[in-house]
């Protein structure tokens, strides 16, 4: 397989988009025709080749664009990447475990050679070529989860794990969905989830707590998480809410199925072998509805999963002001024929 | 003055309980405004707390500053402001040895800051108690341009530094001993809401 990656931009031009391979294998995050949160863990342990359960880091077509995203808005806010002092090692552990699984997932993408601590990494889609050792900072350009996270789709929170707790002790927060690093930074796993509504008092964060603290190594987990979002737009930061703000009333029934797009975040679950640390990717895959529908399974249930949805829901992911146009254009393409069982086309 | 009872709301919003005397270890004692009466009643419950406490006052046009320095601590300060004493504070921050308990008595904005220096000083959390007086103003951190507006006390405000209008959330971070403010007319511009008094 030789992936051929886009040149698109996920701001002001916006021309992100996915090609047919890419939206037959999108995460769709619905197993059943309705929503309601739960702590909906498995094994990250492989999925169906070429699905993005399948690597242990998914390399897409948008690898390099988003890389290019990623550095524009670092350069603008310097904030979205920070690591607390103790969590230098982890940063270690996680270049280590991105490094060996892209080289040997994909070895005609990335090279690592290792002769003890003298490491020689090569990243191909990026034009990286670069040698250094192996817990010494001063053979990086950057600290070494900053080097890394560079180099991966996705968010990344790094979690320290001490007094029966998780905390929020470093990260790469570039595309998420509103939340700030730069505030939540130092906070526990209940503290950085206090603003989701409902959630709380069903026990979900007790139960997920629970789990994530069991994390072996060796053994991932993975869930997926959803939302909704106007243009393909990867910093929907609350720093820059102001800016892309106003975007998410520019959506009409004409436009919607071009602008409205759904977000899914393939979340995993990583336990750091030196600092017992857990990482915390949070990789973004975005869908227009105009391509989504094209598969019409996903179609007719995202139409119901939407209509159906608690508006406290729809109001705590931002997309209560749209809700109505995007349910009347899934309603097209909602015959009301019943739906299979599990995510897949 | 009556203590406040603040309404339930999202985890990270600070909760208040009176101050409870940890006996006579050495002590680090900040009170802005009506927060003195806190610490002369955690005097008068047990006066060995003040044996070995660094008692900082920031009067804040209250006049509690005669009968704090009579509970006789350690040592005494009375300061103008926060700021006034920052420096002051952080030396005694840095100084405090294992075991050393900070009590921070005041109104919210002065709780907040004092707390986030104790927590940037290393000062473990099990060692910092905290008792709400007097003012439920709030300090907000601008999530766009990260300057801190103290003394918030209307919902919206106009951020000091960058001027956008925030709206006023519960979610707090211990670290920047702030709220967050979130521009409140992001998605249509210049549609603000009537400010309203902050409740507790």
């Amino acid at each position: 397989m030789t992936l051929q990656f886009n040149d698109e931009t996920f701001r002001d031009d916006y021309t992100y988009h996915n090609s047919a391979a890419a939206i037959l294998r999108f995460p769709f995050p619905f197993d059943r025709d309705s929503y309601m949160y739960s702590v909906n863990m498995e094994p990250h342990a492989g999925g169906p080749e070429g699905s993005p359960f399948d690597k242990r880091f998914d390399v897409d077509e948008h690898y390099v664009s988003e890389m290019r995203d990623r550095e524009i808005t670092l350069a603008e806010d310097p904030l979205r990447c920070q690591s607390l002092p103790h969590m230098e090692l982890a940063g270690w552990d996680l270049l280590e475990l991105i490094m060996v699984s892209k080289a040997e997932d994909y070895p005609e993408l990335f090279t690592l050679n290792r002769d003890g601590d003298r490491w020689h990494w090569i990243n191909r889609p990026l034009g990286i070529e670069h040698r250094f050792t192996f817990l010494d900072p001063t053979t990086l350009p950057c600290g070494p989860m900053e080097y890394i996270t560079r180099q991966a789709q996705g968010d990344f929170a790094v979690l320290d794990q001490r007094e029966g707790n998780l905390w929020m002790d470093a990260g790469m927060v570039t595309s998420q969905a509103d939340w700030s690093l730069d505030f939540d930074i130092g906070m526990n796993f209940f503290e950085w989830h206090a603003p989701v509504p409902k959630a709380h008092e069903m026990g979900v964060f007790q139960r997920a707590l629970k789990f994530l603290l069991n994390i072996r190594q060796g053994s991932p987990a993975r869930r997926l998480n959803w939302t909704m979002t106007v243009n393909p737009r990867l910093d929907t930061s609350p720093e820059n809410y102001h800016k892309w703000g106003p975007e998410k009333r520019t959506v009409t029934a004409e436009n919607v199925g071009r602008k409205q797009f759904l977000r899914v975040e393939l979340q995993t679950f990583w336990r750091l072998p030196r600092s017992n640390a857990l990482a915390f990717p949070i990789r973004c895959y975005l869908i227009s509805l105009e391509d989504l529908v094209t598969v019409p399974k996903w179609g007719r249930r995202l139409h119901r999963v939407l209509r159906d949805l608690p508006d406290e829901l729809a109001d705590y992911k931002g997309f209560a002001v749209n809700r109505p146009l995007i349910v009347d254009y899934l309603s097209q393409h909602d015959d009301g024929a019943p739906t299979s069982p599990g995510i897949f086309p | 003055m009556p203590r406040i009872d603040f309404s339930p709301s999202i985890k990270t919003r600070p909760v208040y309980a009176a101050l409870q005397s940890r006996g006579a270890a050495p002590a680090l004692m900040l009170a802005e405004a009506e927060g003195a009466e806190a610490l002369i009643e955690l005097a008068d419950a047990d006066a060995a707390v003040m044996d070995r406490a660094h008692v900082i006052y920031i009067p804040g046009g209250s006049g509690h500053g005669a009968r704090l320095k009579a509970l006789a601590p350690k040592m005494y300060h009375e300061s103008p402001s926060f700021d006034a004493c920052l420096e002051r504070y952080r030396k005694a921050l840095g100084d405090a040895q294992m075991g050393t308990q900070l009590y921070l008595a005041g109104g919210e904005g002065a709780l907040g800051r004092a707390m986030s220096e104790a927590l940037a000083a290393g000062m473990p959390v099990e060692a910092i108690q905290t008792e709400h007086r007097g003012s439920i103003a709030r300090r907000m951190q601008c999530v766009h341009c990260k300057g801190v507006t103290e003394g918030v006390t209307t919902d919206p405000f106009t951020c000091a530094h960058c001027g956008l209008t925030l709206f006023v959330r519960d979610h707090f971070s211990r670290r920047l001993g702030a709220f967050q403010g979130v521009c409140v007319d992001a998605e249509t511009p210049g549609v603000v809401p009537a400010a309203q008094e902050i409740r507790p």
